[in-house]
């Protein structure tokens, strides 16, 4: 179980470092063994750096993030490879993750080399053979090639079969998707589904709600660097309760409806450090409310699903 | 008046021989009307759009007819197309994102672009300022660096610009792909606003996201391996498709309220041939489900076989016969 307890990241902006970006703001959540969580919110919602953040690319400016209660700041040596054994990471593009000089299966080596050099290489061939047939790959055509001559799909599930080897136990998904084609797309969701069946927990990072919805259980949707709205993926979709995810909710392409006359205001420009609900600039309800000068806290409006808006129930009225 | 192209080609040329990335594009495009183009990455959709307006080595013009407002294109040559360009034809292309000049201020880049084409920046002025009401930017990004702006804001600032001379043709190429859902709502919306107020006549709009089409276009046209597969309005695609391939690229879109524990929707298995050397026949038939011993020998035409719905499939032609 991997939890976030007010993690918080502060990033130094401006020609010398002058200016303060918090770009996540007090979040926690866990997940347990076996969830799917997905995490979502447009770009600069922070929704990356949290994943860069477990996986220890970036440092913490405050808070703690623990692994089956192991604070993973306090991890070096041989407890930080190990915590690597179990969590580990996949990004957007598959092509920036390769070194393009190099045979793309050269990952599985390093692998065995870092982690497991008392595994025989036969032995260890046998591993890789099964687990790139356990993420739906022909060992013998995907082998011994280089990037450029797998295809995007091909070289993610190649990603996807090296956290395999590690027998991770939490894997950060960060995009990994959005990247491919609609229909390899498909495939790619349909094995994080089945290894999640296996008691893989995956965070799941995306800004298209159509795919987290489908295969996560529960959902979190992130506005500048705060949770706004957190519940099972059942109650956020259909029972939306914070004004912005009304707003994204309604934003959706979808193929079965054309979009309604909801109106968000467009991006606001980004203000520093302030104090307000971080919603208030594009908000259409805010407008009279005195309580928005007020960061609002995630109140439980129903089992399980949390919303950060202090006056949800007037927003929800008639619905 | 239209855009009509009878049977483009445009191949891309390696030290390996021709890959035919566009082979024989037949369609017209009518004013008023917004295409929607889609397709796999790889199929030729961007080949098409790009030979339209800025056809360069390593693209080579093989043949086919380009006809814009009753007037031939003539694509293949670069100094003639100068004419045309911007004024006639424009395009907001897929790096619209990192499009603008970083070392000038947007006004200044805006009066140089206006002055190579002749264009008096002044007089234009109180027009582009309308624009930039009209796509939500505020004035002051005329004074400002591309680096001050945000990527949606780029993307719009661009758009204006490209719309400037009121083109008869506008290609969008990727624009929402990179953007979050509220921010591409509301540029495709604005999309849409373009045409209703007619600062452009036509557009073509090019994405691998087919429920953005289903939003704004009036017509989709579905592309494979370089090949026309299907084109009808928007609603006929969406729900009654007849290519085998349209109704798998469909089917294989998730969609809110689909869920993999109670509906595990499936990918299309196999990918698209190379184009180097294509297979004989129709070019879908190695991942198509009801493929038959003539998809094999014979390439299917792009037919009408009602009106406004074109398909290249020799199964339906037979249904249809």
């Amino acid at each position: 179980m991997l939890e976030l307890d007010k993690i918080s990241k502060v990033y130094k902006t401006g020609t010398f470092g002058g200016k303060k970006l918090l770009a996540v703001n007090k979040v926690s959540f866990e997940v347990k063994d076996g969830e799917v969580i997905s995490l979502i919110g447009e770009s600069g919602s922070g929704k990356s750096t949290i994943g860069k953040m477990i996986l220890g690319l970036i440092s913490i400016t405050s808070g703690t993030i623990r692994l089956n209660g192991v604070d993973i700041a306090t991890l070096k040596g041989g407890a930080l490879k190990n915590y690597y054994r179990n969590v580990q990471g996949i990004f957007q593009d598959p092509f920036s993750s390769y070194n393009p000089v190099f045979k793309a299966d050269r990952i599985f080596r390093i692998i065995r080399e870092e982690f497991f050099p008392e595994i025989k290489i036969d032995e260890w061939n046998k591993k890789i053979d099964s687990s790139l047939r356990a993420v739906g790959l022909n060992p013998n055509e995907v082998l011994n090639k280089f990037p450029h001559q797998l295809s995007g799909g091909q070289l993610q599930r190649f990603l996807i079969a090296r956290a395999l080897l590690l027998d991770v136990q939490f894997l950060v998904a960060d995009e990994i998707i959005s990247m491919l084609d609609a229909s390899t797309r498909i495939d790619v969701l349909n094995l994080l589904a089945e290894l999640k069946s296996r008691g893989l927990s995956i965070l799941f990072i995306t800004h298209d709600l159509s795919l987290g919805y489908y295969i996560s259980e529960r959902a979190m949707i992130l506005y500048r660097g705060g949770v706004v709205e957190m519940g099972s993926t059942e109650q956020v979709y259909y029972h939306p309760l914070h004004p912005y995810t009304k707003m994204l909710i309604a934003s959706v392409p979808r193929l079965d409806k054309k979009w309604e006359e909801v109106e968000g205001k467009l991006k606001a420009k980004h203000s520093e450090l302030s104090t307000g609900c971080v919603y208030y600039e594009r908000c259409l309800f805010a407008d009279k409310d005195k309580d928005c000068a007020k960061r609002p806290p995630l109140i439980e409006a129903e089992s399980g699903h949390f919303v950060a808006c202090s006056h949800y129930m007037e927003v929800n009225k008639g619905v | 008046m239209s855009l009509k192209v009878k049977n483009l080609k445009v191949y891309y040329q390696t030290l390996r021989g021709d890959v035919k990335a566009l082979d024989g594009a037949t369609f017209t495009i009518e004013d008023g009307e917004i295409m929607g183009l889609a397709g796999e990455s790889g199929c030729g959709k961007s080949t098409l759009s790009n030979s339209l307006i800025l056809l360069k080595p390593p693209m080579r013009f093989v043949e086919g007819r380009v006809e814009l407002d009753n007037e031939e294109l003539p694509i293949w040559d670069m100094e003639k197309m100068n004419h045309f360009r911007f004024k006639k034809i424009s395009t907001i292309p897929q790096y619209a994102m990192n499009a603008m000049n970083p070392i000038r201020k947007i006004g200044k880049m805006v009066s140089e672009i206006l002055k190579s084409k002749k264009v008096d920046y002044k007089s234009t002025l109180p027009e582009l300022k309308r624009r930039l009401d009209l796509v939500e930017l505020s004035h002051d990004v005329l004074n400002m660096y591309p680096i001050e702006l945000s990527g949606g804001m780029k993307q719009r600032m661009v758009m204006v610009l490209s719309t400037l001379m009121n083109p008869s043709l506008l290609m969008a190429d990727e624009i929402t792909s990179a953007l979050d859902v509220s921010t591409q709502k509301a540029v495709a919306k604005m999309l849409v606003e373009f045409r209703n107020r007619e600062l452009v006549k036509k557009l073509m709009v090019i994405t691998h996201d087919i429920s953005i089409l289903y939003q704004i276009a009036d017509s989709i046209m579905i592309m494979y391996a370089g090949k026309l597969a299907e084109k009808a309005p928007t609603s006929v695609i969406i729900n009654s498709p007849r290519h085998p391939y349209t109704k798998l690229l469909i089917s294989s879109l998730p969609d809110i309220g689909v869920k993999y524990s109670q509906r595990k929707l499936t990918g299309i298995p196999g990918k698209p041939p190379l184009l180097l050397d294509p297979p004989t026949g129709c070019r879908f038939r190695e991942r198509c489900p009801v493929a038959f011993q003539k998809c094999l020998n014979e390439e299917p035409p792009f037919m009408e076989i009602k009106k406004g719905h074109f398909i290249a499939c020799w199964k339906e032609f037979e249904k249809n016969a």
